[in-house]
């Protein structure tokens, strides 16, 4: 195995899940409690990668990180770096690709979460974010565990956007899923195998867990 | 300076009536004002709109000298700002927390010790000794609404809101813990307003009723006078008179009416200001029935009757009677046992003449 790409995707992983905590419950919240008519927008639009081919999310990107595109632009200017074949690169990427298994996980358990209980909070003289800390993520961690890893692992396993935007470039972009792809062009199939067979026991852990979590969440 | 709570807003729905709300209640000691009325007729929309969970369309929310809503100033306080008491009707207790930290969870402005302290108090005067590491879902009905109660109670609110309370218990449990309720409520000198559809809780436990229809509350004033002196016709039937009947004014003598009612004619209180249409209320509890006609009652009503239809009804019997109207008499289970009441049989119906609400009529 090729522990510098075991390395690369572990990072990956732990910084697009830390990030999409943080964006991805305020935004599920506002779902899960808004009343405003075009939500289904924001829904379709949080939900279009997993319908969408990772290349054509990838190919966008690609042209928007370019020279001439705007993050491209953006980040020449502000930070004077360049985005494609880039950690940062596949890291905005993979942000992207990984927002419903994060949001939507999230955005079902506060919509099943009893309103009353919030508002029981907020007649006890309890702040709107206090409420949400000591009622709403106590109420709804299963969820929103279960988001947290399934987006973990579902980066772990990402390949099209990485490879669209991020090519294969050792220790920068070459996470373990293109180290497959890498050595099995090479014909290095016992290396391929013993990574994929890493994977799998990976990913089977994973949702065995995530099952569980799930059970526990409807036994309360 | 006001010391009242004034309401005066209006709330309007896509589906469903417009609330129409003008409610004013004493806020100095103690009063329970039940809002009575039959589902979605707005009662409960009321109360989330005093509570700040429900935002009126337009109007003013007083309270003493605060303005809670006030459309025209763009006022709004937040329910965290009115220091209110909510009882929701399923208690809304948190799942995850003890009954200890359930009653504790509004008293963040305290000091630990402090709400120690407090939450001691409550546990005792509630009767909940020995709960305090419980979770809700393992004790009773009854354990978990006094748990609501005292985590309401225990921040001291100014006002106190309780939907439906007793709603969510048994019918056995609901008819104990309402008097239960009256006494734990007294001990708080804290004015209440309760939202009820059963009548009999709205009289254990209220001092003041208000019926709501269709959105508006449409009277207001002691149990004694709704109970007994609906304004209309409808009102009758809500607040749960069983004889609601169009009747006929023949003659007024000495403030007693002859009113014509069905084929038979009764004696009653004459309304003032006179008229000559009305609706002729009879209380099924106000009818009394014998076997015999009796001559040395000063009742002034006594009609011939054939009873058409017996109905059990918790301790009480309902009693359709045929005397020229359709007549309900409600009487204990002994006393029909005495009269060996059975359908066909012909009784004598006793109704007194003060017992009779005559409620002008239009033709």
């Amino acid at each position: 195995m090729e522990w510098g790409a075991v390395w690369l995707t572990i990072r990956l992983a732990t910084v697009v899940t830390t990030i999409l905590f943080f964006v991805g419950l305020p935004l599920a919240y506002w779902l899960a409690m808004t009343r405003w008519r075009g939500r289904f927008l924001v829904e379709a639009v949080v939900a279009l990668p997993l319908v969408l081919p990772p290349t054509v999310l990838g190919f966008y990107l690609l042209l928007a990180m370019g020279p001439h595109g705007p993050l491209g632009l953006m980040a020449s200017r502000l930070f004077g770096m360049r985005l494609p074949f880039t950690f940062t690169g596949i890291l905005i990427g993979a942000l992207l690709f990984n927002l419903p298994f994060a949001v939507r996980p999230f955005t079902a358990a506060f919509a099943g979460l009893d309103r009353t209980l919030i508002e029981a909070s907020w007649c006890l003289g309890v702040p709107p974010f206090e409420t949400f800390r000591r009622v709403t993520v106590p109420l709804c961690w299963p969820g929103i565990l279960t988001g947290l890893i399934l987006t973990f692992a579902h980066t772990v396993g990402e390949f099209g956007v990485v490879l669209m935007v991020g090519g294969n470039i050792p220790g920068v972009t070459r996470t373990l899923s293109i180290s497959i792809y890498d050595s099995v062009q090479g014909l290095d199939y016992p290396s391929a195998r013993q990574t994929a067979t890493a994977l799998l026991v990976f990913s089977f852990i994973v949702l065995c867990v995530t099952q569980w979590l799930g059970q526990r969440g409807e036994t309360r | 300076m006001t010391t009242d709570l004034v309401a005066r807003f209006e709330k309007r729905f896509v589906r469903g009536p417009t609330i129409d709300v003008d409610f004013v209640q004493s806020t100095t000691g103690f009063s329970v004002t039940a809002l009575i009325g039959p589902s979605g007729c707005g009662k409960t929309t009321m109360l989330r709109c005093i509570a700040g969970l429900t935002k009126p369309d337009q109007g003013t929310i007083q309270f003493c000298d605060r303005t809670w809503f006030s459309s025209k100033i763009k006022t709004d306080l937040s329910p965290q700002q009115r220091d209110i008491g909510f009882l929701f009707q399923g208690y809304a207790l948190f799942p995850h927390l003890t009954v200890e930290d359930n009653i504790g969870f509004g008293l963040r402005h305290l000091t630990e010790a402090g709400r120690r302290s407090r939450v001691t108090e409550i546990i005792k005067q509630f009767d909940l000794k020995g709960l305090e590491q419980r979770l809700p879902r393992q004790i009773s009905g009854g354990q978990q609404q006094r748990v609501a109660l005292g985590r309401v109670l225990a921040r001291k609110p100014k006002l106190l809101l309780l939907d439906e309370p007793l709603s969510a218990l048994d019918s056995m449990l609901r008819e104990q813990l309402r008097v239960e309720l009256r006494q734990m409520l007294g001990e708080f000198q804290t004015p209440v307003i309760l939202v009820t559809h059963d009548r009999v809780e709205a009289i254990s436990l209220a001092d003041r009723v208000a019926v709501m229809e269709a959105g508006k509350i449409e009277q207001i004033g002691s149990i004694q006078d709704v109970f007994s002196r609906p304004k209309n016709a409808n009102l009758a039937r809500l607040v749960g008179v069983e004889t609601v009947l169009p009747g006929e004014i023949v003659e007024t003598h000495e403030g007693l009416a002859t009113v014509r009612v069905g084929s038979a004619s009764l004696l009653a209180v004459a309304p003032s200001p006179p008229t000559h249409l009305v609706h002729v209320c009879i209380k099924g509890e106000d009818v009394s029935l014998s076997r015999e006609s009796n001559d040395t009652t000063s009742v002034r009503n006594q009609l011939p009757a054939i009873i058409k239809l017996l109905m059990p009804e918790g301790p009480l019997i309902r009693v359709v009677l045929d005397c020229g109207f359709e007549l309900t008499a409600l009487i204990t289970r002994p006393a029909s046992e005495d009269l060996q009441l059975q359908v066909g049989l012909s009784v004598t119906a006793m109704i007194k003449a003060p017992a009779i609400h005559l409620i002008p009529r239009m033709a």
